[in-house]
């Protein structure tokens, strides 16, 4: 049930750990492998802070398998303050309090339960930031 | 590099297929497309389907087609790049023929999508994102277009409303279209009215996953002339990639891939965009034709959508779309559609569109894409 790649992903899902270029302080989002070349310390893990703001979102009302219990659900890309945009679910919150630009931060949410047999996998969701 | 010809084309009718199989479907388009010409003559067989590792649960579909025409033994390849299959098989057929490895190839894209509930299908289509960093959230393809459709109308000062003439422009042309799924014209009061699938789209502005085959037969420039009287020239042949998830690019509304095809295609083929005189691109809601033609450079960014609204996209206009009803009526086959515009690209170019013909059509364009604009195939197709 795919437990060695959730587990693997982890540090991603769990805390939104990407990395950040030692010398240029460019901040990426999911981490990768170094590129053909290049060399291994060039990118070190960084935390990102969790919070941006909503380019878009939508609503799924037609789930697929594994997210039938959960529609209709808000989907959006959010765009971080520190540059990188991440796709997520919009939490807390309803369609009509959604508006492109408006403030998130990100909550570690369940996003989907493999069953009996298998993992309950958490990561990020976003929520309205209430000040 | 040897020129490269159609030579023959087929395809079965899009729908829900649930008394056949893959195979029979397949059989069916590959032999419209031999016309008169024995099986035994392919010498190589590309075969697109895009989801029949993950729905139908069987892998190496070439070997299964080619067994089932009579030709086991055969080269048989499949080609899997999601909705660009088709066109990515076509550009296999392609080089294989222009660099002299064979002399006929088929291309055969087949998809069976309709033996599975739209739970697993969803999740099916969702593996052309990047399943772990979009499809884990949930997230389906058609998600990832509206979220491309708010920002475009948020970027663009368009409403919802605005995107509708592009599946009524396909429904239509499907109307004339024996083989597509949907042959009925819509209204815009309709396509406003339809409950919504994911905000902004509704479901008029969304395709509907069916199954089918289709078929193109390649030929060299010499075997081409012999064996067919209106042969139609593949000019320009070209696929690009761009990262597998949206949230990757710099910009979203962008697609890079498209753009590097359609250039390149029309580069091979020494034609420019003013030439090209009908098009069919991958088009499963209004958002995906207008951001294919804006990034394919015919039409400046921002302004598909309204010349949509004025018309250019009918048989009648400036850049006719989806005279055969696009993914929205003729039925989105997924990984076949790139093989199905051909299909109907090459009836265009013959002069045998009947009511939906573009008036001396010589210069056809087709684009297929997988997942939201990361494989693209872009073919260009000429009458000498």
């Amino acid at each position: 049930m795919d437990l060695a790649k959730h587990w693997r992903l982890r540090h991603a899902r769990y805390r939104l750990e990407g990395q950040r270029n030692r010398f240029t302080g460019e901040v990426r989002f999911p981490p990768a492998p170094p590129l053909p070349g290049e060399r291994e310390d060039i990118w070190e893990p960084y935390i990102l802070k969790g919070r941006g703001r909503v380019y878009s979102f939508s609503v799924v009302r037609q789930p697929p398998e594994g997210f039938e219990d959960q529609p209709p659900y808000l989907v959006a890309l959010v765009r971080l303050d520190e540059g990188p945009m991440v796709t997520a679910q919009l939490t807390d919150c309803d369609l009509d309090q959604v508006a492109i630009d408006m403030p998130v931060e990100m909550v570690t949410r369940r996003l989907r339960d493999l069953g009996p047999t298998g993992l309950i996998v958490y990561g990020y969701k976003f929520r309205p930031i209430v000040s | 590099m040897r020129r490269v010809y159609i030579i023959g084309t087929g395809a079965t009718p899009v729908g829900e297929h649930w008394d056949r199989s893959p195979a029979s479907l397949a059989i069916e388009a590959l032999t419209g497309a031999l016309g008169s010409i024995p099986a035994s003559r392919i010498g190589a067989l590309y075969v697109a389907s895009a989801l029949s590792g993950t729905l139908h649960t069987q892998s190496q579909m070439a070997a299964l087609i080619a067994t089932a025409a009579g030709i086991p033994g055969v080269e048989a390849v499949t080609i899997e790049a999601g909705g660009a299959s088709g066109g990515v098989a076509l550009r296999q057929a392609c080089l294989a023929v222009a660099a002299g490895a064979v002399d006929l190839a088929m291309v055969v894209g087949v998809e069976k999508v309709t033996d599975v509930l739209d739970a697993r299908r969803e999740a099916a289509l969702a593996l052309a994102t990047d399943v772990d960093w979009e499809a884990v959230h949930g997230v389906t393809l058609t998600a990832l277009w509206a979220l491309l459709m708010r920002r475009y109308m948020h970027e663009y000062g368009y409403s919802a409303d605005d995107f509708a003439p592009f599946p009524i422009n396909a429904h239509a042309n499907g109307v004339a279209n024996p083989r597509a799924m949907y042959r009925f014209a819509i209204t815009a009061e309709k396509v406003r009215n339809a409950p919504m699938v994911a905000e902004p789209l509704g479901l008029l502005d969304c395709s509907t996953a069916a199954d089918g085959a289709a078929a193109v037969l390649i030929a060299s420039e010499g075997l081409a002339h012999e064996l067919c009287a209106t042969p139609v020239r593949i000019a320009g042949s070209a696929t690009a990639t761009d990262t597998l998830a949206l949230h990757s690019r710099p910009d979203p509304l962008w697609f890079q891939a498209a753009a590097h095809s359609a250039a390149s295609a029309l580069r091979m083929a020494r034609l420019t965009h003013s030439d090209v005189q009908v098009f069919d691109v991958t088009d499963p809601h209004g958002i995906a034709a207008a951001l294919a033609l804006e990034s394919s450079g015919f039409a400046k960014r921002g302004t598909a959508v309204a010349l949509a609204r004025e018309g250019a996209i009918t048989p009648k206009g400036r850049l006719p779309l989806a005279t055969g009803g696009g993914c929205k009526a003729r039925g989105d086959v997924v990984g076949a559609n790139g093989v199905y515009q051909i299909v109907e690209l090459v009836a265009q170019l013959r002069g045998q569109a009947g009511v939906v013909q573009v008036n001396g059509a010589r210069v056809a364009l087709a684009q297929c894409m997988g997942g939201i604009g990361v494989t693209v195939a872009t073919h260009i197709l000429t009458l000498e």
